[in-house]
C-alpha cells in the first residue's frame, strides 16, 4: 500500500479515495497524469537529472535567483572555480550548510560533468543592481584603490570578469550574492588555517574594502555580460 | 411657492447622491476585502479550502491574483473560485489588497500530524541530496517566512499545503512558477504530507504584531 496521508482530508474526498488504490496503479495513475512525473522514491544518478537538481535553485540557463538566500549564478563559471568550491564545502573550508549537503549527493566524476554543464551556459545577467554605483565600481574594478591596498579586480579575473581556472568569473554574478561573500569573507572562506586555499588571496582585499565599495564593485560585475 | 417645492426636492437628491458617492469612496475598500474574507476567513487566517492571507507577502499576492485574472493559474480549485474573484480586479485594486492582507498578523494553523513533523523538518532544511530535492530554506527562508514574491509557508494550513505541493506534482497550475513543479513533481506523498505538517507549525515571532 502507499503510505497513507495521516488524516482524512476535508475537503478532498477524491484525493483521498485515489490513495486507496494500490501502490502500483496509483503511481500509474500520477504518472499518466503529467507529462514529467517521476517514479517516486527512485533516486536518479544520471548528469541530467543532477544538473537539474542544481538549475532548481541556480536557474535554468544558471543565471542564478534571489532567494530568501541570493544563489549565485553559475552559468559560464570556470570549471575549475565549480570543483574547487564544491571540494571546499565538503572538506569544510568553505561554510554553507545547504551546499554541504548538495556536495555530499555528488561524486567527483558528476562534479566535473556538471561545472562543464554550467560553463558551457551564457544567460543574461538578471540585473537589479542600483545603477548610482556602477562607475564607482568600475573605476576599482580596472584601478584598484592604490591607498588602501586593493588591487584592481580586472587583474586577477581579467579585464572582462570572465576569470580563468581557479579565478572565478564575475561577470553577470547577482549583485546581492557579491556583496554578501566579500562582505563575509573570512567567515565563510578558508575556514581550516592548517589546509590554505585560493581564498587566502582574497581575503586582505575583502578585508580592506568598505562595506560602500564592495556594494560599488558588485553593482559593476553584475552588470557584465 | 409651489414651483419652488420641487426644486427643493431636486437639491435633497442631489446632497443624498453626493453623499452617497463619499460614502462609496470609502466603503469600496472594506467591500472589496469582505469579498475575500468570505472565504479566507474573517481576520483572514484561512478556511478550508482557502489559505490563509494574513502576513503573506504582498509581491506574491499581487503576482498570483494577477494569474488568476489572467487565468494563468489554472488548477481545477482555481478555477472553480479564483478566476470569477479576480476577474474584475483593477491592478491598483490588487495591490491594495496584497498590502492590506500582508499586514495583518499571521497566525500558524498547527493542524498537521506532529509524528511526522521531524521528517519534514529535515526536507524543509536540508533537502534529500540523494534523491535530489533542494532544500525549501534556500528560497523560503529558515523560518519559511518567504520573501518578495516567494510566498510565506510557515503556519499555513495542512491540507493547503498539502493540496498545493501535489498541484505541481500531478501537473497543474505550472504557470510562470519555476521551479516548483519541478521539485515537487519528485515529492512522494508521503514526503509532502511530512513537509505540511512541519510548516503548519512554523511560526514566525517577527511577523507578529
Amino acid at each position: 500500500m502507499p503510505a497513507r496521508f495521516d488524516r482524512t482530508p476535508r475537503s478532498l474526498p477524491r484525493a483521498h479515495a485515489r490513495l486507496r488504490i494500490p501502490a502500483l496503479a496509483a503511481t500509474l495513475l500520477l504518472a499518466g497524469g503529467s507529462l514529467a512525473t517521476p517514479a517516486f522514491a527512485r533516486a536518479d544518478h544520471s548528469v541530467a537529472a543532477k544538473f537539474a537538481y542544481c538549475q532548481d535553485c541556480h536557474g535554468p540557463g544558471g543565471q542564478g535567483f534571489r532567494g530568501f538566500y541570493p544563489i549565485p549564478r553559475l552559468g559560464g563559471q570556470q570549471v575549475q572555480y565549480i570543483k574547487n568550491q564544491l571540494e571546499a564545502f565538503l572538506e569544510h573550508r568553505r561554510k554553507n550548510a545547504i551546499m554541504l549537503n548538495v556536495a555530499h549527493g555528488l561524486d567527483r566524476g558528476m562534479m566535473t560533468a556538471i561545472a562543464e554543464k554550467f560553463h558551457r551556459l551564457d544567460p543574461r545577467p538578471i540585473g537589479g543592481a542600483p545603477r548610482g554605483l556602477i562607475a564607482r565600481g568600475k573605476e576599482i574594478f580596472q584601478a584598484g584603490i592604490p591607498q588602501a591596498n586593493v588591487a584592481a579586480c580586472a587583474a586577477c579575473h581579467g579585464p572582462d570578469a570572465t576569470g580563468k581556472n581557479e579565478i572565478p568569473r564575475l561577470a553577470g554574478q547577482l549583485n546581492d550574492y557579491v556583496v554578501a561573500k566579500l562582505t563575509n569573507w573570512n567567515k565563510e572562506r578558508g575556514q581550516i588555517p592548517s589546509r590554505p586555499d585560493t581564498s587566502l588571496i582574497m581575503e586582505p582585499v575583502a578585508h580592506s574594502l568598505t562595506r560602500a565599495e564592495a556594494q560599488a564593485v558588485a553593482a559593476y560585475v553584475s552588470t557584465l555580460r | 411657492m409651489r414651483e419652488h417645492r420641487p426644486l427643493r426636492r431636486y437639491a435633497a437628491v442631489a446632497l443624498l447622491v453626493l453623499g452617497a458617492t463619499f460614502a462609496t469612496s470609502a466603503g469600496a475598500e472594506d467591500l472589496a476585502i469582505r469579498n475575500c474574507t468570505w472565504c479566507h476567513g474573517s481576520s483572514a487566517q484561512g478556511y478550508t479550502p482557502a489559505p490563509r492571507l494574513a502576513g503573506q507577502r504582498a509581491a506574491y499576492i499581487e503576482g498570483e491574483l494577477h494569474k488568476f485574472r489572467t487565468q494563468a493559474r489554472n488548477a481545477s480549485i482555481d478555477k472553480q473560485y479564483m478566476w470569477a474573484a479576480a476577474e474584475n480586479l483593477s491592478d491598483r485594486r490588487i495591490r491594495e489588497l496584497a498590502v492590506y492582507f500582508s499586514g495583518l498578523s499571521p497566525v500558524a494553523a498547527n493542524d498537521g500530524d506532529a509524528a511526522i513533523v521531524a521528517r519534514g523538518k529535515e526536507i524543509y532544511q536540508n533537502g534529500l541530496p540523494s534523491e535530489n530535492i533542494v532544500a525549501c530554506v534556500a528560497c523560503h527562508g529558515p523560518d519559511a517566512q518567504g520573501v518578495g514574491s516567494i510566498p510565506r509557508l510557515g503556519g499555513l494550513d495542512y491540507d493547503y499545503l498539502k493540496r498545493r505541493l501535489a498541484q505541481w506534482s500531478a501537473g497543474e497550475s505550472v504557470a510562470g512558477a519555476v521551479p516548483m513543479p519541478h521539485i515537487a513533481g519528485q515529492l512522494s506523498p508521503d514526503k509532502i504530507a511530512a513537509l505540511a505538517s512541519y510548516l503548519s507549525f512554523q511560526h514566525d515571532a517577527r511577523a507578529a504584531r
